[in-house]
């Protein structure tokens, strides 16, 4: 197989993975396991994405779900367009091709020392949730660490074994919401702003991790500009259009920014002249 | 390197020869009452007195479809590499400024072996600009001549053209050239004229600043009515960027073969004017007003590529554009001329 030229690599070729575990988490979302066929482990730090492909369908970007303190690399895939129909269909032992991974990380070195709050937005929770692991794997590193998830619907809600298991925890703070209420749910009703007052003195001190869908941003960096959160302590990761992972095939720009390379975390007050961001 | 001068007589016989020979050759020809790069089989066909091409050359660099890899479906897949070698014959300046600013691009970061390879397969013929086209205005953006990335350049002077090695693989086929001679201080002379020449006349529309002012012009304009005016009457088309030599947006797709079990993932030319180029899963569209992708572009040209090659701005004043645009807005220099005299510089 011939992946060099003049030395260089061919930067579009995937390497195979097998897929180890799956299952769904809720109706929409799949939760993967791969292992790579080289037997080589994953080298990657939280925030960062893959490309993710099934040679004759597509490939797509997807966030990193898992943390390098972890063996293998955790995906989690909505079933929401050709490539992501298929990838549903696959089973244990099936192969996915992934590239990468690419793009800006989470700020865990500058982060050390510091209260971490994380505000989720549905399938926003599955990048935060490699930086969470990271964090709880690195405990002693980092102050309170505090999660905010808003879930659409209670159907909809992901990770929900291990949420309980992070709320067992004394040393860390979970809070959820759904939109909608619901008879099996107890908790919290409204989107997942409701939750920032709640935690408001908390903030100002605080690493702010941001991540759930576009409309979300403008809610939470209101409600954070309100709590008079400074905006270097913010970060976003962002959503685009990431088709060739590399800052080539000019899809995922926002303004002067490639998102698959100056991004997709941002600090937000890095934002403040990129129009097209939030 | 050697800077000598041939008839044009004795340059289409070497022409013919190379054409005779196993080399692929590339050139311009004429096609119906345009001129576009195609293969050369006849030496006669030659067109180096054309005014612009329909589509600039990139097409060889960046085909408008070309294979990045074959694949097993749902398996693995192999690199495809591409290995012809190709003598591309009549670049026009500003067309290679254009090339020039796209090797960067491609190699710059995350190395495009499918790009530089095709790119370090071809032997560029350049040659400066006999013929104006309508709407061309290379002058403005300093692009009227060139002076790098070619292996040859050829200036029409008269009967004869001075030919300018500027690589060991142009220097090997000027000495292919029966009857170069070293060119004459007044055959340099005449070359220095058709510069000058060029540098005045191909300039059918004005830009009122440098181009090297655009980035920081851009810094005050992204409010500026002018988009939403110009844009109002855009199709999203797409044809401003499917004939500009530096648009390079890609999007890549898979073809499966009718064996249903082998395929071939491909790239396909892209444009940002595209109603879906900024679209996610789901539906979303980033960039859904016809005015933000209309501005984009323009964004592009003038700032945000520029951003990432030492400020080289990314419009070489071609006229494709100007010509391909059905709606007649997409000529930059209207757009940044507009803005120029409607906004507060200081």
């Amino acid at each position: 197989m011939c992946e060099c030229s003049n030395g260089n690599k061919d930067i579009y070729l995937p390497e195979l993975c097998t897929i180890t575990k799956r299952r769904m988490l809720n109706g929409t979302e799949l939760f993967m396991h791969l292992e790579k066929d080289s037997g080589e482990d994953f080298d990657y730090i939280p925030g960062q994405f893959v490309e993710a492909s099934v040679a004759g369908i597509g490939e797509a970007p997807i966030s990193i779900s898992s943390s390098p303190t972890q063996k293998g690399l955790e995906l989690v895939v909505r079933n929401v367009g050709s490539l992501t129909k298929v990838i549903h269909g696959l089973e244990v032992g099936d192969k996915l091709g992934i590239r990468g991974p690419y793009g800006s990380t989470y700020p865990l070195e500058e982060a050390k020392g510091k209260d971490l709050v994380f505000i989720c937005g549905g399938i926003g929770l599955v990048p935060q949730r490699s930086f969470i692991r990271y964090a709880l794997d690195h405990r002693a590193d980092y102050g309170d660490i505090t999660i905010l998830i808003g879930t659409k619907c209670h159907e909809m809600r992901l990770f929900r074994e291990e949420i309980a298991l992070w709320e067992e925890r004394k040393d860390m703070t979970v809070m959820e919401t759904i939109d909608e209420g619901h008879d099996c749910w107890n908790g919290n009703v409204g989107v997942v702003t409701t939750l920032i007052p709640k935690v408001e003195s908390h903030l100002p001190n605080s690493q702010i991790l941001v991540c759930g869908p576009p409309i979300m941003y403008k809610f939470v960096l209101m409600a954070l500009a309100e709590a008079e959160v400074p905006q270097e302590n913010i970060f976003v990761n962002l959503e685009r259009r990431m088709k060739c992972g590399v800052g080539k095939c000019g899809h995922c720009q926002m303004n002067e920014h490639y998102v698959c390379q100056d991004g997709p975390v941002f600090r937000y007050s890095d934002l403040a002249h990129v129009p097209e961001a939030i | 390197m050697s800077v000598s001068t041939v008839t044009k007589e004795q340059f289409k016989s070497f022409v013919a020869a190379l054409v005779d020979s196993d080399q692929n050759v590339v050139g311009v020809q004429a096609k119906d009452d345009k001129f576009a790069f195609g293969e050369l089989t006849d030496a006669n066909a030659l067109r180096l007195d054309y005014d612009v091409t329909i589509l600039p050359p990139k097409k060889y660099m960046l085909p408008q479809r070309e294979a990045l890899m074959n694949f097993e479906v749902a398996g693995a897949a192999e690199s495809v590499q591409p290995d012809e070698k190709m003598v591309l014959l009549g670049v026009h300046p500003y067309d290679m400024i254009a090339i020039n600013q796209m090797d960067e691009l491609f190699s710059q970061g995350e190395y495009d072996t499918h790009y530089m390879n095709r790119r370090n397969n071809i032997t560029i013929i350049a040659c400066d600009v006999v013929t104006d086209s309508k709407n061309v205005f290379a002058a403005s953006m300093n692009s009227a001549t060139c002076d790098t990335g070619y292996d040859i350049l050829l200036t029409a002077i008269g009967d004869a053209y001075v030919v300018d090695a500027a690589t060991d693989k142009g220097q090997a086929l000027v000495d292919m050239m029966s009857g170069a001679n070293e060119a004459t201080d007044a055959d340099l002379k005449k070359r220095e004229a058709v510069h000058e020449k060029n540098i005045a006349a191909l300039n059918k529309h004005e830009l009122e600043c440098k181009p090297s002012f655009l980035p920081k012009l851009l810094e005050k304009a992204y409010d500026h009515p002018v988009w939403e005016e110009r844009a109002r009457l855009c199709y999203s088309c797409g044809s401003c960027n499917q004939v500009c030599p530096t648009c390079y947006c890609f999007d890549v797709q898979d073809e499966v073969n009718w064996d249903l079990k082998t395929g071939t993932r491909c790239r396909a030319w892209d444009g940002c004017l595209l109603t879906n180029f900024a679209t996610v899963a789901g539906d979303h569209n980033f960039r859904k007003k016809r005015a933000d992708r209309f501005r984009h572009r323009l964004y592009r040209k003038g700032k945000y590529v520029p951003g990432k090659i030492d400020g080289q701005i990314a419009c070489v004043g071609c006229g494709r554009c100007v010509t391909a645009c059905t709606a007649k807005i997409a000529n930059p220099v209207e757009v940044y001329n507009t803005i120029l005299e409607t906004t507060e510089l200081r």
